[in-house]
């Protein structure tokens, strides 16, 4: 297959440079003729390790931390703390540490993960700062690592340098494959989606939460097995130097300077901005106190005034210009089968029932009482003016929303009450009326993210886009970027990433909204296509033109109460209808000229 | 957890009259977060340079000597507003308004995070080039106001803190009134509501996002200048504002001027209040403590709004 050939193809690519890079830093160390360098090196490493710990969740999934102090931090001080207290071995409490850091993790993430964009960015930048009081507090100012004469290897006290080198390494590379593992696996592409679109991915059914937390999780434990070594190797552990804003700033300023979201991008940040600052500091420490943080945040500054994507991607995208693009060959729509029917009876019973669903906001009543059926295998439309609550609806019945009163069943279960990922994995797919791609990835990745929840296994996810796309008729353009697409294409690709996990029941939001003619039919025949394959279609329009010939059933909604109901003819024609969209004068006239 | 009524009443003066000073640099924010919708880290080192201004014009330029100890330190104060002003107006011209208004939407990568990762870094640079320039030696502006208190009953108000009071209450309360009723300030707050449909109304709102920037640093400036007569400070002590300057203006809610007057006030009492029942080092503990209970209960805050669209 010549897609999971793609995938597999750049993995070894990483191993290789992984493996690559490893033997230039070992090698370097054994170059190295000052124990002072040496020590620079690991410090290298250790922040780089901090800073693709704080890749795996910010720069995966978006969600920026200002506070990643609070890890490694924390795993500093188990190691000092155990070491002191209870007389235990890093070798020991630096596993400990990871521990300590996944919990943490745990921990802020619960009440954190609640928050969006800046105030989530804020909220965590408040963690390492309280923990930093609550430690000077509990008297923990300044702890020094007691010298172990007699068991120097057991407590992880070398005279040679270069096996603290080793040690960084090492704990930098599991990280690295970690990372690689998780870009290269529904974890990561999961991590993207909601990087790009948080809502759009929930409601292709992936467990958000989930994801997140774990990504958290991940990256406490890493972050804080960095800071453990860290405490090992300077042998003093201070509140200030690793709760403090510095360690956080410089988790993200590495990252960000290397390019955010990359495997390599934290380390090319710590292997050019670590030593700069450092030898900075040791030449003009003394006259220039605090030249470091100059460093740093003159860096941050540069860069996101001349690079902001990263020194990676700059020199990429500098690469990629020079060679040519290479076509993408086609994927050969013959290998790919039809979609399996789903296997149900055509016209059953009602397959989504709401009973008087309302909702209001503030004093605005969204949805008042509303009452639907949609029966198996129908194509019902659901229309009215702009503000009706047409998409309101749609919120409630996916997860967006809970209906403040009223009951909506989905093939006889209760759906109030459940997440959209969960809605989702029920069987109900959902477009949205202002497209919600993954504009960095590319169509079919796309797709696939919308078939894991229904897929087994990666291959199978792939398998399922693939088709979905054969079926929308965009095969021709899976390998396309999808902030590429015109805005036809995108409504194909949103339909596409719905149906691929063969959903029972699909909303489409408006999807014919912004449309010329002739781009309409192609949409139009996608979605008599879905039908006929058995999916029940809901679909929600303001122009009644198309959805006069293409639906069975019309729902008419205004100021949040269905008006009407029944076959398109005789809905159009309604009194009410006419006068909720072109006021009471017309009706009026209407009624006059029907006399 | 046993104290007097005294002790409570004591402790509420004092939280109603560092709070004052709160209240203030929390506009000054609050201006910047509501005009631009600018996350500023760095806003607490422009509270840092406030200080070291008033303290310079206090002593170096002479201001102590020649207007005498007690009124010269509240000049410098004021004084260091329009200094810290001309100085962000620069910095925005020249780097900030590259990563905000119409400049922001073209950042790859970083994405929204470009303003708040260039605050960061002018915070970097402030607070340790402030180290390079001023020396790391804790200092502070002597004023004989500070040492001497009123009493009222048996509750003693600081004087200095009294005198704090009453100009950070009328500086707010012109702002207030400038942002209210001037052509500018009317501007500012369009330009805050809708910076597009502001533009299209024929307002520059690259010059009023300046406004809005070198206002808000300069009243917190001025914030600063205040404080400086009351306690000791180093160029690493704009930080320890930071998170009392988000919780204030998080509790008055993220874009309200008169919010984030009142949030500044409260977190003045919550924090001063705290040492009632907790060690004096958890104190601003408690503030973040209030900080994350504000974020994850409401997060619109006291007088804001929240507006989501799916």
């Amino acid at each position: 297959m010549t897609i999971a050939a793609k995938v597999s193809s750049p993995v070894k690519r990483q191993l290789w440079a992984i493996l690559g890079f490893t033997a230039a830093v070992l090698a370097l160390s054994a170059v190295l003729k000052s124990d002072y360098f040496e020590l620079v090196l690991t410090q290298v490493l250790l922040w780089a390790m901090l800073s693709v710990a704080w890749n795996i969740l910010c720069g995966y999934s978006g969600y920026f931390s200002f506070g990643h102090a609070v890890f490694w931090g924390l795993g500093a001080y188990t190691v000092a703390l155990g070491m002191v207290q209870f007389n235990l071995s890093p070798w020991l409490t630096i596993p400990a540490g990871a521990v300590v850091g996944g919990l943490a993790g745990v921990l802020i993430g619960f009440p954190t993960f609640r928050l969006r964009g800046h105030y989530f960015a804020l909220a965590m930048l408040a963690y390492p700062l309280a923990t930093l009081y609550v430690f000077q507090w509990l008297g923990y100012q300044e702890i020094p690592l007691p010298m172990k004469r007699t068991a120097p290897i057991l407590y992880m006290q070398f005279a040679n340098p270069r096996a603290y080198v080793a040690l960084a390494l090492g704990l930098l590379v599991m990280s690295l494959v970690i990372s690689l593992r998780i870009e290269n696996s529904r974890f990561g592409m999961s991590l993207f989606a909601i990087k790009q679109n948080e809502p759009a991915a929930e409601a292709a059914g992936i467990d958000t939460w989930r994801w997140k937390m774990l990504a958290l999780m991940l990256s406490g434990a890493l972050a804080s097995m960095a800071g453990g070594l860290y405490a090992v190797v300077l042998l003093v552990v201070t509140p200030d130097a690793v709760f403090g804003m510095l360690v956080s700033a410089q988790a993200l300023i590495l990252a960000l300077f290397g390019g955010v979201g990359t495997l390599w991008g934290p380390v090319i940040g710590a292997v050019v901005l670590v030593p700069l600052a450092e030898g900075l500091n040791a030449e003009l420490g003394n006259v220039l106190p605090g030249i470091q943080g100059v460093v740093y945040g003159v860096a941050i500054i540069a860069i996101i005034l001349c690079a902001p994507e990263g020194v990676y991607w700059r020199i990429r995208d500098h690469w990629a210009k020079r060679q040519s693009e290479p076509a993408a060959p086609p994927i050969p729509s013959a290998a790919i089968g039809a979609l399996p029917r789903n296997e149900r009876a055509a016209v059953g019973g009602d397959l989504l029932v709401l009973r008087d669903v309302s909702i209001a906001f503030g004093g605005l009543q969204a949805l008042d009482g509303v009452d639907l059926a949609v029966p198996e295998g129908g194509l019902y439309g659901i229309i009215g003016p702009n503000g009706a609550g047409k998409t309101t609806l749609f919120n409630v019945i996916n997860g967006f929303l809970a209906p403040q009163r009223g009951t909506i069943s989905f093939a006889g279960e209760p759906l109030v009450g459940l997440r959209p990922n969960r809605v989702c994995r029920r069987g109900i797919g959902r477009t949205f009326q202002v497209v919600r791609a993954f504009p960095r990835m590319t169509v079919l990745e796309n797709v696939v993210v919308g078939a894991f929840v229904g897929a087994p296994d990666d291959a199978a996810a792939r398998r399922m886009a693939a088709t979905a796309l054969d079926r929308v008729g965009l095969s021709a353009r899976a390998d396309v970027v999808a902030g590429r697409l015109t805005t036809r294409e995108l409504r194909l690709m949103e339909l596409a990433r719905a149906l691929a996990p063969q959903p029972r029941l699909m909303l489409l939001d408006e999807t014919l909204a912004g449309l010329g003619h002739d781009d309409l039919d192609g949409i139009l025949a996608a979605i008599r296509q879905m039908h006929a394959d058995g999916v029940t279609v809901l679909i929600i329009e303001h122009t009644m033109q198309a959805m006069v010939q293409l639906v069975d059933h019309f729902d008419v909604i205004d100021h949040g109460r269905l008006i009407a109901s029944g076959a398109p003819d005789m809905v159009v024609r309604n009194r009410e209808v006419i006068e909720a969209y072109l006021g009471k004068k017309w009706a009026q006239q209407v009624n006059e000229a029907a006399k | 957890m046993s104290f007097s009524l005294i002790d409570f009443l004591q402790a509420l003066a004092a939280g109603v009259l560092v709070g004052s000073t709160y209240a203030l640099m929390c506009v000054g924010l609050g201006i910047i977060f509501g005009a631009m919708r600018v996350i500023n880290f760095a806003q607490g080192d422009f509270l840092m340079l406030g200080m070291y201004a008033a303290f310079y014009l206090a002593t170096g330029a002479g201001l102590s000597a020649f207007l005498g100890p007690s009124a010269g330190p509240i000049v410098a104060a004021f004084l260091a507003g329009p200094i810290v002003f001309a100085f962000g107006w620069l910095l925005h011209r020249f780097i900030v308004s590259r990563v905000t208004g119409a400049g922001a939407a073209q950042i790859e990568g970083a994405g929204a995070y470009g303003q708040i990762l260039v605050t960061l870094g002018i915070s970097l640079v402030l607070q340790n080039g402030g180290l390079i320039v001023f020396g790391s030696t804790p200092t502070g502006i002597r004023t004989p106001l500070s040492r001497t208190s009123w009493e009222i009953g048996e509750v003693l108000l600081n004087q200095g803190r009294c005198v704090s009071f009453v100009v950070a209450v009328a500086l707010a309360l012109a702002v207030y009134l400038f942002l209210g009723h001037t052509r500018q300030g009317k501007g500012l707050r369009a330009a805050a509501d809708n910076s597009q449909a502001a533009l299209y109304m024929g307002i520059d709102v690259d010059k009023a996002h300046r406004i809005a920037w070198s206002l808000g640093v300069g009243i917190t400036a001025v914030a600063g200048g205040l404080l400086a007569g009351s306690q000791s400070f180093q160029p690493y002590t704009g930080f320890d504002f930071v998170i009392v300057m988000y919780a204030g203006v998080v509790l008055g809610g993220l874009g309200s001027i008169l919010g984030a007057f009142w949030g500044g006030l409260v977190i003045g009492i919550v924090q001063q209040m705290s040492t009632l029942v907790l060690p004096y080092q958890l104190q601003n503990t408690a503030i973040f403590v209030v900080f994350l209970l504000i974020i994850f209960l409401r997060p619109q805050g006291m007088f804001g709004r929240l507006s989501e669209r799916t």
